[in-house]
């Protein structure tokens, strides 16, 4: 390699970045919260296109004036003419409710009203949904775990989930300080940040074990930094044109993608960044040597 | 890892091409093989609802029939009891403690017992006693419960079949979610606000006598048509159980819509003896509690059939027609759950899928022909090949194609490529040390492998989950990434090693192996 870089020079840097990262992060999701939507926190999203372009938000606001409703929140969505509308209510208690919400808002408008979408989910639902989720990424967590303990060793299989959990915490956690909306898409999301940081976590791994056999004399940070090295064209390569897929689904893949993709990149980043600055130096803290592989495979 | 031998190769293009063929299907009508890949809901337009069956009403429906059979069980074996009060969800009474063992025993016989029916299916009763000095407390078993909620949500299931199969929806799916949801799509429905309405009404149909005085066994019930309050019978003189059909009508004379419903056999008899008992009267035709209309039988109707004026609207007279054909569901349903998208923000969702997966793929194939040149050639070649093995697979299965599985194609073609890169790389490094290109390749190839298995089997990992936790959109992602990763592996180490290990073995004089 030409292009050795000490990563292992900014280890103690970047565990103090992503350390104060993670608390950030967990401060912002403990005192503020995520911004939940319909799926997790139940109520009623309509989404709907408006012939008449020159109805704007509040006219709209305007035909929602119905106090059973709760808060409700409407903003553009996309093109123009094309709104947002969520609140609290959903069609549980009343059945007819959404039908005559329909008839309300076209009435109201001035303008043929186009329903788009219409999502209602009712709160013991939505706490399942929620209940579910959570499961879902615990799940897989632990299933990497285990999966990376059976693998390597059980001090590799510590960096790699807490990496792993740091890739989750930071990016709910930009989730939250942006108060963009978590919906199951979102869950989608992590749980495929996990799977790709750890596909990135494993490769440098594989090669550091490699070279922990090859280079009997050297020491632990030595042979994470030539393992890093070796492995960084990868790396990169495959980061950008993930990223560059990512990217395409972000700016032209419409609305409903966007929340999707904008997780994933900063999963892939985060994910990427974890790999060499998050699960490494964990082995370099244990000091992974050449006899804890042998040691380990006379057990 | 560069020898291939003729068998091999020819396999390889065989699945290549086989699953080239499915993919192909989707794109012309073909009448041997049809099979398609589903657009889910939210690319097609549609409505997924669920709905919940509330048991509680049921419960205690279930709970008033028992009381005639267990006072007639208790005067029958003369035990003496006061306070007999039916609760919501139980029967409480108070029982002299020496003859609680009796009541008991009586209780829980296993033969011939009205009061107490033994669900041979789990071994258990019905009915639970409970006994605290000398008060007893009758409620539902675990098992009665059960049982009473499976009973309730088979029918339900049925009914709403019923229901939706005779608005004419196409190809409506119904299906059960765990032990108290039911499950309904219905595809290019845009507007499902009938078809809830439909789904809805329990459309407990009953006719009873309007009763003169209050007393004992009557209630107050509104008429729909004009809120006048009307005393009536709580005894049922015929229920909607004894309609064989009922279809919507035009008055004659007046051309009202109306509803004409036929009558069982039984129904018929009791029909026409009830309203030749009572010339004179008003007869209350009862819809889920409130009163639809109230004439006065003028003369009696002993032919089976009749016909229900309320005033509707024609749509109202088919709706109602059409509930009263399909009967009456055995506890009230709830829409806890429901999404709907409508037709043309399913068009704006593919044309926006499609348009992203292929600048993504345009984005992705020319990066890896600048960076790797000739071998780059080789991996777009593999990478295409795996977009159209994908869409086969999808193809053969049959799965349903969602926005976020849309977005799980795009992600596996950015992703598909690591596996050509890790090996590239590799190479590249066993370039440096070894002087035969082709042992370079090799080891190239066979030193990845296990990287590039460990690297997609986490991957997978996190697909299965997904379709295991997902639901709807979610679940069609996890299906695409799931797929992806078998072909990426498909693609990477037969078809791209294969068109490598061609030009790596013909390029004698190593033009090409700059990588």
């Amino acid at each position: 390699m030409n292009n050795k870089i000490n990563f292992s020079k900014f280890f103690s840097v970047a565990n103090i970045f992503s350390l104060s990262a993670v608390i950030i992060s967990i401060l912002f999701l403990f005192f503020k919260g995520l911004n939940y939507g319909v799926d997790f926190k139940g109520g009623t999203l309509l989404e709907i296109r408006i012939d008449n372009k020159n109805i704007q938000i509040q006219d709209i606001r305007a035909s929602l004036n119905i106090p059973e409703l709760g808060d409700v929140n409407v903003k553009q969505f996309g093109e123009e003419g094309d709104f947002l509308i969520k609140f609290e209510k959903n069609a549980n208690e009343n059945k007819k409710f959404i039908s005559d919400l329909k008839n309300s808002i076209s009435k109201k408008i001035s303008s043929a009203v186009n329903f788009r979408r219409v999502e209602t989910v009712g709160p013991k639902v939505s706490s399942e949904l929620l209940k579910q989720g959570i499961t879902a990424i615990a799940l897989a967590l632990g299933a990497m775990l285990f999966y990376i303990w059976i693998r390597f060793e059980w001090q590799f299989s510590l960096g790699a989930i807490v990496a792993l959990i740091h890739d989750v915490i930071i990016t709910l956690g930009i989730f939250s300080i942006l108060s963009f909306e978590v919906n199951l898409s979102i869950v989608a999301a992590v749980l495929t940040i996990v799977g790709y940081s750890m596909n990135d976590t494993v490769v440098i791994f594989d090669r550091i074990r490699e070279n922990l056999l090859k280079y009997s004399k050297l020491k632990t940070n030595e042979i994470t930094d030539i393992s890093v090295n070796e492995t960084l064209s990868r790396t990169i390569i495959t980061s950008l044109t993930t990223l560059l897929a990512l990217f395409s689904i972000f700016i032209l893949g419409g609305e409903i993608l966007k929340g999707f993709s904008f997780a994933m990149i900063l999963g892939v980043i985060i994910g990427t960044y974890s790999s060499i600055y998050v699960a490494s130096p964990v082995l370099n803290y244990f000091k992974v040597t050449q006899k804890t592989l042998l040691k380990d495979d006379d057990l | 890892m560069l020898s291939f031998t003729k068998i091999k190769v020819l396999s390889i293009y065989l699945i290549l091409i086989l699953t080239i063929f499915f993919a192909s299907l989707n794109f012309k009508n073909n009448n041997l093989i049809d099979k398609k890949i589903n657009l889910g809901l939210d690319l097609q337009g549609g409505s997924y609802i669920l709905l919940e069956i509330d048991t509680k009403p049921l419960v205690n429906q279930k709970l008033q029939t028992k009381v005639i059979p267990i006072k007639k069980l208790l005067n029958k074996n003369e035990i003496d009891f006061k306070d007999f009060i039916i609760s919501p969800d139980n029967i409480s009474l108070i029982i002299d403690e020496k003859e609680q063992n009796k009541f008991k025993n009586l209780f829980f016989k296993k033969q011939e017992n009205k009061v107490n029916n033994f669900i041979s299916e789990y071994n258990k009763f019905e009915l639970d006693l409970e006994f605290s000095q000398n008060k007893v407390l009758i409620q539902f078993s675990n098992f009665g419960l059960i049982s009473l909620n499976n009973t309730a949500l088979k029918q339900s299931i049925e009914i709403i079949r019923r229901r939706i199969d005779d608005v004419g929806t196409k190809e409506p799916t119904i299906l059960q979610r765990g032990d108290k949801r039911i499950l309904v799509e219905l595809p290019g429905i845009d507007n499902p606000e009938r078809i809830k309405e439909l789904l809805g009404k329990t459309a407990q149909l009953t006719f009873r006598l309007v009763s003169k005085d209050d007393g004992f066994g009557v209630e107050k019930l509104i008429l729909s048509e004009n809120n006048e309050e009307l005393t009536v019978s709580k005894r049922v003189v015929i229920s909607g159980d004894n309609l064989v059909d009922a279809q919507p009508q035009f008055d004659n004379q007046s051309n009202q819509p109306l509803v004409r419903f036929t009558l069982d056999r039984l129904g018929a008899q009791k029909f026409g003896r009830v309203t030749t008992e009572n010339v004179g009267r008003r007869l209350a035709i009862v819809l889920d509690n409130s009163v639809i209309s109230a004439p006065n039988i003028r003369e009696p109707i002993i032919g089976g059939t009749g016909t229900i004026s309320g005033g509707f609207s024609f749509q109202e007279s088919t709706d109602l027609a059409l509930l009263l054909r399909s009967g009456a569901l055995p506890a009230p349903i709830n829409i806890v759950e429901e999404r709907t998208v409508g037709p043309d923000l399913g068009k704006d969702s593919i044309d926006a899928g499609v348009f992203s997966l292929i600048i993504g793929f345009i984005l992705v194939i020319i990066f890896m022909f600048i960076k790797y040149k000739i071998f780059g050639l080789v991996s777009n070649i593999s990478l295409i090949a795996n977009l159209f093995m994908m869409v086969g697979i999808l193809t053969i299965l049959e799965a349903t194609l969602t926005l976020p599985g849309i977005a799980g194609i795009i992600l596996t073609v950015g992703m598909a490529v690591d596996s050509n890169v890790l090996i590239y790389e590799r190479i590249k490094e066993e370039l440096k040390t070894e002087k035969s290109i082709i042992h370079a390749f090799d080891t190239g190839y066979n030193k990845a492998k296990i990287t590039v298995i460990d690297a997609n089997v986490t991957t997978l990992i996190a697909a299965a989950i997904l379709f295991i936790f997902g639901s709807g959109p979610v679940k069609g992602f996890a299906v695409t990434l799931g797929i992806g990763i078998i072909t990426t592996l498909f693609s990477a180490y037969f078809i791209a090693r294969h068109l490598t290990s061609v030009i790596v073995l013909n390029d004698k004089e190593g033009k090409y192996f700059k990588l």
